[in-house]
């Protein structure tokens, strides 16, 4: 009896360590969905330039994730890259005329779109479209323009 | 040279029989498990203790370590290019996907596995089977079913503590001892590792431990029952497994990634 009792407890503590090393991984290591809002609404942006901006990329305001990306896709017909993301439904007072922009967190970082706030008094709601967009920088055209400044600098 | 044709049709025969044997066995295993885990949850709860409880040693102390590798070969590599930061990306990636669920299963196979398969090949060299069976016990799911369902259920959990403790291993060589940034470490595996990764080790980690366990078992009830059968079956549980979870790890990263 002794001996079933001690296996039960082990095997108790081995399950509960097991879990909580389960709980530890998915909590901890993972940055979880910082964003979940029940009811969002959508908005598209259209770019020039995506960089390698995808799928569930963060859409921040000032810095704070207020929505997420829910689909990137081609227009064939204007040749640009069409953007879906979802905004949380408690952030209903973004003026209609913001701007997003492509940016990187970091160096290396992941991209997102930010959004910087405009002037206007009406609001973005459910499928509607920023006006104004700006593209990814891409790190090779940004040292492209670079080398040729540099280059026509040394002519003068 | 109609030898040596025979002989290859006899080898080739002879496997093509042991794979569809070893089918029809892990079918056995398979129906009878549902059964064994409602009527006889008492004996699965042993299995579960020496075959997870009872391997913990080991896998924390070879975690500690791998991950304390990984914080310094990655620390080391992304030094050059000033990302000693993203070194915690780096070993959460390896960990939590591959070196987790396949280090653990191979350490299983070792530790566990052979347990098993000598275990139950000594029970069939004994006669322990054949007097249940006399008794009108069918040793499948008295014996095998409860051993095989231990292994598929402690296998996650030993993943996901091979995992954790790695991470800490790499956080102790990385934060402490090369003295990267604690908050930088955290947040960039934060950011980068996702649900999705974390879910593909768990479905690797319940992969292994369904082939690991069965290959101990169907190798230790297939034993030839002697000293020396017992012997070569613990060794083949040992080579079969290590083969099949690399090989599924190679086919189940490719079809995931």
């Amino acid at each position: 009896m002794q001996q079933t009792r001690s296996v039960e407890i082990g095997t108790g503590l081995f399950v509960l360590l097991g879990m909580g090393a389960l709980f530890f991984l998915t909590t901890q290591t993972t940055g979880g969905d910082d964003f979940s809002a029940d009811e969002t609404y959508r908005v598209e942006a259209r770019f020039e330039n995506i960089g390698s901006l995808r799928n569930r990329a963060p859409v921040a305001m000032s810095g704070v994730t207020i929505g997420r990306v829910t689909s990137v896709r081609f227009d064939p017909v204007t040749l640009e890259a069409v953007v879906q993301f979802v905004i949380d439904s408690q952030f209903d007072q973004i003026p209609d005329d913001s701007d997003a922009s492509i940016l990187t967190s970091g160096i290396l970082g992941s991209q997102y779109i930010g959004l910087r706030a405009g002037g206007s008094d009406t609001y973005f709601e459910d499928g509607s479209e920023v006006l104004f967009t700006q593209s990814a920088i891409v790190l090779e055209n940004l040292i492209g323009k670079f080398l040729v400044n540099a280059g026509s600098k040394d002519e003068d | 040279m109609t030898t040596l044709l025979r002989d290859l049709y006899n080898t080739s025969a002879e496997f093509v029989r042991t794979f569809g044997a070893f089918q029809l066995f892990s079918l056995r295993l398979i129906r009878h498990s549902p059964g064994i885990l409602v009527s006889r949850f008492d004996l699965v709860v042993k299995q579960i203790f020496n075959t997870g409880a009872l391997s913990l040693v080991i896998i924390m102390v070879c975690g500690l370590f791998v991950g304390g590798v990984l914080g310094l070969q990655g620390y080391s590599n992304l030094a050059r290019f000033n990302a000693e930061d993203s070194v915690g990306v780096f070993a959460a990636f390896g960990l939590i996907k591959e070196l987790g669920p396949v280090i653990t299963a191979l350490l299983f196979a070792g530790r566990a596995g052979t347990s098993l398969a000598s275990e139950i090949g000594l029970m069939k060299a004994t006669d322990q089977l054949s007097a249940m069976e006399m008794m009108a016990v069918n040793p499948v799911p008295r014996v095998l079913v409860p051993r095989f369902l231990g292994g598929v259920i402690a296998m996650p959990f030993l993943v996901a503590v091979f995992s954790m403790v790695g991470l800490f291993g790499t956080h102790l060589v990385a934060v402490e001892l090369l003295s990267v940034d604690v908050g930088a470490f955290w947040q960039q595996i934060q950011i980068t590792v996702d649900m999705h990764d974390i879910n593909e080790g768990i479905f690797k980690s319940i992969v292994f431990g369904v082939a690991a366990s069965m290959i101990a078992v169907w190798e230790g009830y297939n034993a030839v029952p002697t000293a020396e059968g017992v012997g070569r079956a613990t060794t083949r549980t040992v080579v079969i497994t290590a083969i099949v979870v690399l090989v599924f790890d190679f086919m189940i990263t490719a079809v995931m990634l």
